[in-house]
């Protein structure tokens, strides 16, 4: 008996042409209420982030809370937050296109947007915590009259390089991926202004065979390159914890989990943005019910991944027989901060095992309802590695406590005020999913592809 | 009633519904002994690479250039900094310490690759490009839309604009126009 054929990617009836109207026009018709409305809120979240900064600068990073022993606290957790997030974005657009999971073509677009946006927010976090941001271009190396030189040696200056790639990358794929689709909207833009503007974003784009061609190429060697970059981005990041002597950070298995810790959260962000995408745009057609539970099988495979890193972290602690390592994992459990820990555990391990029901797979409201959890699990992750390690001091005469201040929320929020700022900005100008890869989709194309 | 001198052509242009249609059309003027001529499609064909029979893209080449490149600058800047400018004894350890210089030279890499792939596709397409004779007909707009068009250049040494229409309009094109240089 032939297995049943998996459902379409693509809702029937759909031709090249109206691929490309549909996606196009939501670009070009005129802006939609809930947009303006969508868009004030997101500005007056970003307007609290300005507010919050102002006050930091002015103030110091005082305000923040942060003070021996805990000298990184919802900065470093809100920047590992972050570009956890983009990772997703990178996992679709690149590794993805190589495996020819044809369900990418209709959320890497936005996803990508994601991560450019994701990393954006993540990049201010150490540059806000320089108490210095000023100087914030010392990072770089650049010849100067000091004569000195960045530590090359310091996990710290490796993030400055991996996040700086990372987002350079990611935008020069965003960008080769979008031309050919700038030059849709460039034909297809009716006001002078638009025209312009597309036109000249799109850089004479003719949908040539010989460009084609190359762009081919050059897209599929991008998404080789953007691959390895899934993997060490947030590698280096875990470093800057497992470099250091510190009981609960230095740990080998920290790489590998955050990068599944990042890769979860991610997909738990896509989901955040494409149900009401899908919503508010009338995407049924590309987003289907197939797309939803693929991004939720991911889920859950990575969600296991980041609970058996928790059990490893556990286990290893035990293991190593040294003092300190046990006293931090029954301290993370039992000790001040066990509510964030159980919460952590809550959100991450035990609430995303309904996916194993493929009735919750197929409920998007159930979907969107999981992805803000594991957003919240995934933050209180970070948290709880960040502080509960440097709480509690190797000599109890140093131990203290540590709780964000009103100044570390409202940058919280602010920054997801810039993030949905850009993000609005991006839905309203640009097209949210790739045209000329849905037309790649249309059972016509599929078709000339068998031709003589 | 014609024009005093006829206009210089860029080539002659039509337009098919399928690329089904467009690929034996580019197959057939290939085998009447087209060179000059270029397809333009709403998304990636690759048999259409095959019938034109396109050179292996360069890009390649081009992207292990740029990576191998950004690599060597990478260790390089590490080294002359951590080794000759700067030494700085840290715990104890060797001033070439290399396996503390493989994240930057790896991330570098990747950006050398990632800058060669994009501006080498550019180069290779000759973009930025603000103005081709192709604009100048209207409806090659659809060219990003749903249509497929041919276009048989005039600097083949076979050219000429009434055997030219009248080859696509044999092989299926719709329409067929002169676009003018």
């Amino acid at each position: 008996m032939k297995p049943a054929a998996p459902a379409p990617l693509l809702a029937p009836g759909h031709t090249y042409a109206t691929v490309t109207d549909h996606i196009s026009s939501m670009v070009l018709a005129r802006t939609p209420r809930w947009w303006t409305l969508a868009f004030a809120g997101a500005f007056l979240l970003f307007l609290l982030f300005l507010f919050a900064v102002s006050w930091l600068f002015t103030k110091g990073i005082g305000v923040w809370g942060v003070n021996v022993p805990v000298a990184w606290g919802w900065a470093i957790v809100n920047l590992v937050w972050w570009i956890g997030i983009g990772h997703a974005g990178t996992l679709i657009s690149a590794v993805l296109l190589l495996f020819r999971q044809e369900w990418r073509n209709s959320i890497n677009r936005f996803a990508e947007a994601m991560t450019l946006f994701a990393v954006a927010c993540a990049g201010l976090y150490p540059i806000l915590h320089l108490g210095r941001p000023e100087v914030a271009y010392w990072l770089f190396p650049y010849p100067n009259a000091m004569g000195l030189w960045p530590q090359f040696r310091s996990p710290l200056v490796w993030d400055v390089f991996a996040i700086g790639t990372y987002a350079t990358v990611s935008l020069l794929f965003w960008f080769v991926g979008l031309i050919p689709d700038l030059a849709t909207l460039r034909d297809r833009a009716r006001r002078p202004l638009a025209r312009i503007a597309y036109g000249v974003l799109a850089m004479g784009w003719r949908g040539s065979a010989r460009h084609w061609h190359n762009h081919e190429a050059a897209y599929l060697l991008l998404a080789g390159l953007a691959t390895p970059l899934v993997i060490s981005v947030h590698s280096v990041v875990s470093l800057d914890f497992a470099v250091s002597a510190l009981p609960g950070w230095h740990t080998t298995v920290f790489p590998p989990y955050f990068v599944a810790g990042a890769i979860y959260s991610g997909f738990a962000m896509v989901l955040t943005l494409a149900l009401p995408l899908r919503w508010a745009f009338k995407l049924h057609d590309f987003i289907t019910p197939r797309h939803l539970s693929a991004i939720a099988k991911v889920m859950l495979a990575t969600g296991l991944i980041v609970a058996y890193g928790y059990l490893m972290e556990v286990f290893m602690a035990w293991y190593s027989t040294n003092p300190f390592e046990r006293f931090v994992t029954v301290n993370r459990a039992t000790g001040p901060y066990a509510l964030q820990f159980w919460l952590l555990i809550a959100c991450n391990v035990i609430a995303p095992q309904v996916l194993w029901f493929r009735r919750a797979r197929a409920s998007p409201k159930l979907l969107f309802a999981l992805s803000l959890v594991v957003n919240l699990g995934m933050w209180l992750e970070r948290y709880v590695i960040v502080v509960t390690s440097l709480h509690r001091d190797f000599l109890p005469s140093s131990w203290g406590m540590y709780s964000g201040t009103i100044w570390d929320w409202m940058t919280f929020l602010g920054s997801i005020g810039l993030f949905l700022t850009l993000f609005l900005l991006f839905i309203r100008f640009l097209p949210l999913i790739s045209i000329f890869e849905m037309r790649a989709l249309v059972p016509e194309a599929k078709r000339a592809g068998e031709a003589p | 009633m014609t024009p005093p001198a006829a206009p210089r052509l860029y080539g002659v242009m039509g337009e098919f519904s399928d690329p089904a249609t467009l690929i034996g059309a580019v197959r057939a003027a290939r085998a009447e002994g087209w060179r000059s001529l270029d397809a333009f499609t709403p998304f990636p064909i690759e048999e259409l690479s095959e019938a034109l029979d396109l050179a292996p893209s360069r890009m390649p080449l081009i992207v292990l250039l740029g990576a191998t490149l950004g690599g060597l600058l990478g260790y390089g800047l590490q080294y002359w900094t951590a080794v000759i400018d700067y030494p700085l004894n840290v715990g104890g350890r060797p001033d070439h310490s290399w396996p503390a210089f493989i994240p930057v030279t790896f991330e570098l890499t990747i950006l050398g690759g990632g800058l060669a792939a994009v501006l080498g596709m550019l180069a290779l397409n000759r973009l930025p490009m603000p103005y081709h004779p192709l604009f100048g007909v209207e409806r090659f707009a659809l060219a990003s839309r749903d249509r497929f068009f041919l276009c048989l250049e005039a600097r083949d040494p076979g050219f000429e604009p009434v055997g030219a229409a009248a080859l696509l309009r044999r092989l299926g094109a719709r329409e067929v126009w002169e676009v003018e240089a």
